[in-house]
């Protein structure tokens, strides 16, 4: 039961408390770039949750299997580096063959993900806060979630940012980050949460 | 020297990496706390990509076009690691104070850009002045953000007290929704800048 407990304070820790992009300000660059549109903010988050997920355990084999026996752990950017962007590229080759409907669904978001820092932020940080397999894993299922949240919610409000009237100078960029200025005091709001 | 100085000072302002191209705020915004560390990232930055333009620049020749993007990415890997181990040795409060983003250098999409779009293109005399103005440029901005937060949300500036014991800071721009708001606020002006620097050319003509 405490094991359990531990877990869920992870998760809600890190969808909320700690949400990857408006607190840890990870991600930024898709995080701007790839709002534009809710379609594209959807697709983009379901293929990082799909990568982040599967990249963190392998990145944790590496580095418990690979560098920590042979004293190797000042490697490890380098290593997770290497291993996510090979990574990425398995995942694209199989599912191109496998499981094509899943591929057109998030096929031209992979090649992006490789340089999304968010992979490799998820899989340094699990080796920082000491985590298990089982808490590395339920950490970068929160992360994702997280991360998808936030796509979606700014997403939207660009949508609706549109069609408002807005002056001349704080079109675009600078409505954008002054929006998630907002959105971050709603999320620090919930600071407390799993605690 | 004047194509030279007009690379120089295209990332300054026009091409400025932050402001303008929106490309790699995530150490920005994350580590203009403080005036202080704000001029750290900048130097650990600056280092990573002068390095990595000036080594893929000179070697370009030798790089094959089908292999680049694994090289360039181990080339900035492998200065990223020698920094991390370096300021662990010498720069242990620094070190903590930027924490995981030394080695999320490695994916700051402005580097891996301006290897790929410059120094693979260019030669190494053109590629160090590159950097050095994108370096400044990200200088530029990490630091203007800083000061304002510094200031205004802790009342310091270089850790030292500027106002009396009574002056209350505005605690909200030290936490991470300031950031967005100090940031969202300086775009605004260097567009404002921009436009105005435009306009007046327009009428001299």
């Amino acid at each position: 039961m405490n094991d359990l407990q531990q877990l869920g304070q992870i998760l809600l820790q890190s969808i909320f408390a700690q949400n990857l992009v408006f607190i840890r300000f990870l991600a930024l660059c898709s995080f701007v770039g790839l709002t534009a549109d809710f379609n594209s903010a959807v697709g983009m988050s379901w293929a990082v949750t799909f990568v982040t997920v599967l990249a963190s355990a392998v990145s944790y084999v590496v580095y418990h299997f690979l560098l920590v026996p042979f004293n190797l752990e000042y490697l490890q950017t380098i290593t997770f580096i290497l291993t996510i962007a090979v990574f990425v590229q398995l995942v694209e080759i199989y599912l191109k063959k496998a499981i094509p409907s899943l591929h057109r669904m998030m096929g031209i978001y992979l090649p992006l993900i490789a340089s999304n820092c968010m992979i490799l932020a998820v899989a340094l940080l699990n080796v920082t806060e000491k985590y298990n397999l089982l808490e590395a894993t339920v950490f970068s299922l929160g992360a994702s979630i997280g991360y998808a949240l936030a796509l979606i919610i700014m997403a939207g409000i660009r949508e609706r940012l549109r069609y408002a009237k807005v002056p001349e100078l704080m079109k675009g960029y600078p409505l954008i980050f002054i929006a998630s200025a907002f959105i971050a005091i709603a999320f620090m709001g919930l600071q407390g949460l799993g605690r | 020297m004047k194509s030279l100085l007009s690379i120089f000072n295209r990332g300054l302002l026009k091409e400025n990496p932050v402001f303008i191209l929106m490309l790699g705020l995530c150490s920005v915004l994350a580590v203009s706390v403080s005036v202080v560390n704000a001029i750290g990232m900048t130097l650990a930055y600056s280092f990573v990509l002068i390095c990595s333009e000036l080594t893929i620049s000179s070697c370009r020749k030798w790089i094959p076009k089908s292999l680049r993007v694994p090289i360039f990415i181990l080339t900035i890997a492998s200065f990223v690691t020698i920094l991390g181990l370096v300021m662990k040795a010498y720069f242990p409060d620094l070190d903590k104070a930027l924490g995981i983003f030394i080695p999320l250098i490695v994916v700051n999409c402005i580097i891996i850009g301006r290897v790929e779009a410059f120094a693979y293109r260019k030669s190494v005399i053109e590629s160090l002045f590159d950097s050095l103005g994108m370096s400044a440029g990200y200088g530029i901005a990490i630091i203007a953000i800083a000061v304002v937060r510094e200031i205004l949300g802790n009342g310091t500036l270089f850790d030292i007290p500027l106002f009396g014991a009574h002056f209350q800071p505005a605690l909200i721009l030290i936490l991470p929704p300031g950031a967005f708001l100090v940031i969202g606020l300086e775009i605004a002006l260097v567009n404002a800048i921009l436009k105005k620097t435009e306009a007046k050319r327009g009428t001299s003509k």
